[in-house]
């Protein structure tokens, strides 16, 4: 068994620093390479690229990336785990076999975790009596059946060991948690487990703290973050695990960013609820029991960590067609530039009304005065404004009234308050909405499935 | 004395649905006991009045010197539903850090 192993977060979404991965892969020592691509919503996209042509459907940055890491990741034996497979992670495993061949690379062992994507089966899954619940409304699945776009189980680390233990150099799935990525080599290197709860749940710790790449290295830190060095060139975060369950969060060294008490303790409080339930497939993790040392040099040790058995249903995330939206936005400028966009609102708010259109929600936001705190924003005195953007929403199920929306934007900056301007780029066009439905569904309802492609055999076990 | 909140704390906020996650971490120890005693779950509802509309959960991480906040319906529908221009509660973190507090 090895004595430590590092692991290494290379993208925080789809869209985040293109070269974070490279530079994790070039910069230091590393032994896995993990990368988060998928949103709740990212599914629903990747689908409908699906239907249009079953050749896509997964994060098609993945190939242009692997041209560019894959060498050094082979030379250095660094193992690269992604869920960008999305809804069709064999189609980017073929394309990274592809990606491999004109490299010139004679061995590729790559590993699919198969079965998450359950858009085909949910007729027979309400069948056996399993009505996948709106885990906020409690309403059935059936109410929105018919407008489904996807319907994904969220597996945990355990499939990728799998892959990991089949020999893989890479492991690509669809919708796997994100700590998943992060726990899966740990498991696999140390030997940890089903029931090993603790282990897991510090493992778990280790991928939320991973997740969102810069987020716990110095990047959106809210303390005296004028202090960060380098943010040009911040480092993305690395854990260097160890079989006890410890771990030690830190970065390449050379690289931007801070990596201290207060940057990982910001991204342990980001998007959780109950710190005592964090519920993943593999265990439920108790963020209560996280202890941080901070030992100065950008390394912050983790350990102490508790957790417990996990539940027997996976979280399944489905996305489905609701309504039409579209945002549009004018600039109007001192002097009374408020007093200018808040008469222009009430002056749009009239016409969408003389024209009877539909909408579900108008909504209207002063950007430079209030549009990120309401009621919190201080007032400000008129004369002290420079300038203010008018953003005005609205959602509909009716598209002709969103599209007429987008049709009464322009025509402010003629027959409106004065010095406007800001409008470019044509007419907002109404643009589908798509609504999260998060349910639940028991685990023996579904088997995750591990696929291997392997380049030097040229074929499909 | 009166300070503002972000002179002690700091924190990180995000959405989960329609709720807004709010992560508050104080700098120090003493700063901790003032936050766990003075930031209740009530003074956090008022505070946010016209942009919370349902209940405020808190949940307390000695450990971190922190406290969680969830506020459920704040985010206009949440995800791509809403119309917000902050529609995952990404600023909530730097609104709460407004509230005056006794030091």
């Amino acid at each position: 068994m090895k004595e430590s192993i590092k692991i290494a977060s290379g993208q925080g979404f789809w869209g985040d620093l293109i070269d974070a991965p490279y530079n994790q892969v070039t910069k230091g020592d590393i032994d896995y390479l993990v990368m988060d691509y998928l949103a709740e919503v990212t599914m629903s996209i990747l689908q409908k690229q699906k239907n249009k042509n079953p050749k896509l459907g997964y994060a098609r940055d993945i190939p242009e990336l692997m041209r560019r890491i894959l060498p050094i990741c082979k030379e250095r034996n660094i193992k690269i785990i992604t869920n960008g497979g999305g809804v069709n992670p064999v189609a980017c495993a073929e394309a990274v076999i592809d990606t491999a061949k004109s490299l010139g690379l004679n061995k590729l062992k790559i590993a699919v975790v198969l079965k998450d994507n359950i858009m085909e089966r949910i007729d027979d899954i309400i069948f056996k009596g399993c009505e996948l619940r709106n885990m906020e409304t409690n309403d059935s699945i059936v109410s929105v059946k018919e407008k489904l776009l996807s319907a994904n189980v969220y597996f945990g680390a355990f499939p990728i060991v799998e892959g990991l233990s089949g020999g893989a150099d890479i492991v690509i799935t669809g919708r796997t948690t994100d700590t998943g990525l992060t726990l899966a080599p740990m498991i696999h290197e140390f030997g940890w487990k089903e029931n090993d709860f603790d282990l897991l749940s510090a493992g778990t710790i280790a991928g939320h703290i991973l997740e969102c790449g810069a987020q716990s290295s110095g990047g959106n830190f809210l303390g005296d973050w004028q202090t960060i060095p380098n943010m040009a060139e911040i480092g993305f975060p690395i854990a260097e695990a160890y079989p006890n369950g410890e771990f030690i969060i830190t970065k390449h060294k050379n690289t931007g960013g801070r990596v201290s008490f207060e940057t990982v303790a910001e991204q342990l409080v980001y998007e959780i609820g109950d710190p005592k339930e964090y519920i993943t497939p593999d265990c439920v993790a108790d963020f209560t029991t996280i202890k941080l040392e901070d030992l100065g040099k950008d390394r912050v040790r983790v350990y102490d960590i508790k957790g417990k058995r996990a539940t027997d249903f996976y979280k399944v995330s489905c996305s489905y067609e609701s309504g039409y939206s579209a945002s549009a936005s004018l600039t109007y400028s001192y002097p009374q530039a408020l007093t200018k966009a808040k008469a222009a609102d009430k002056i749009l708010r009239k016409r969408l009304e003389n024209l009877q259109l539909k909408f579900d929600e108008i909504r209207t936001e002063y950007i430079g005065y209030n549009s990120c705190h309401g009621p919190l924003s201080t007032e400000i005195e008129e004369d002290k404004i420079n300038e203010i953007m008018l953003r005005v929403a609205v959602r509909s199920s009716d598209y002709a009234s969103v599209e007429r929306f987008g049709k009464e934007i322009a025509p402010l900056i003629l027959t409106g308050p004065p010095s406007v301007t800001g409008f470019a780029g044509g007419r907002p066009k109404p643009s589908e909405v798509v609504a999260y439905w998060p349910a639940l569904m028991p685990k023996t309802m579904v088997k995750p499935e591990i696929k291997f492609i392997d380049l030097q055999k040229e074929d499909v076990i | 004395m009166k300070i503002k909140l972000l002179d002690i704390a700091h924190g990180r906020s995000g959405d989960k649905g329609d709720a807004a996650n709010i992560g508050i971490i104080a700098y120090e120890e003493k700063g901790f006991e003032i936050i766990k005693n003075q930031l209740t779950a009530d003074r956090v509802k008022k505070h946010f009045e016209g942009i919370c509309f349902g209940k405020v959960e808190r949940y307390e991480l000695p450990n971190l010197r922190a406290l969680n906040f969830l506020l459920h319906n704040t985010l206009g529908g949440g995800g791509t539903v809403s119309l917000k221009h902050d529609a995952q509660g990404k600023t909530l973190a730097a609104a709460l850090l407004r509230m005056e507090i006794e030091y």
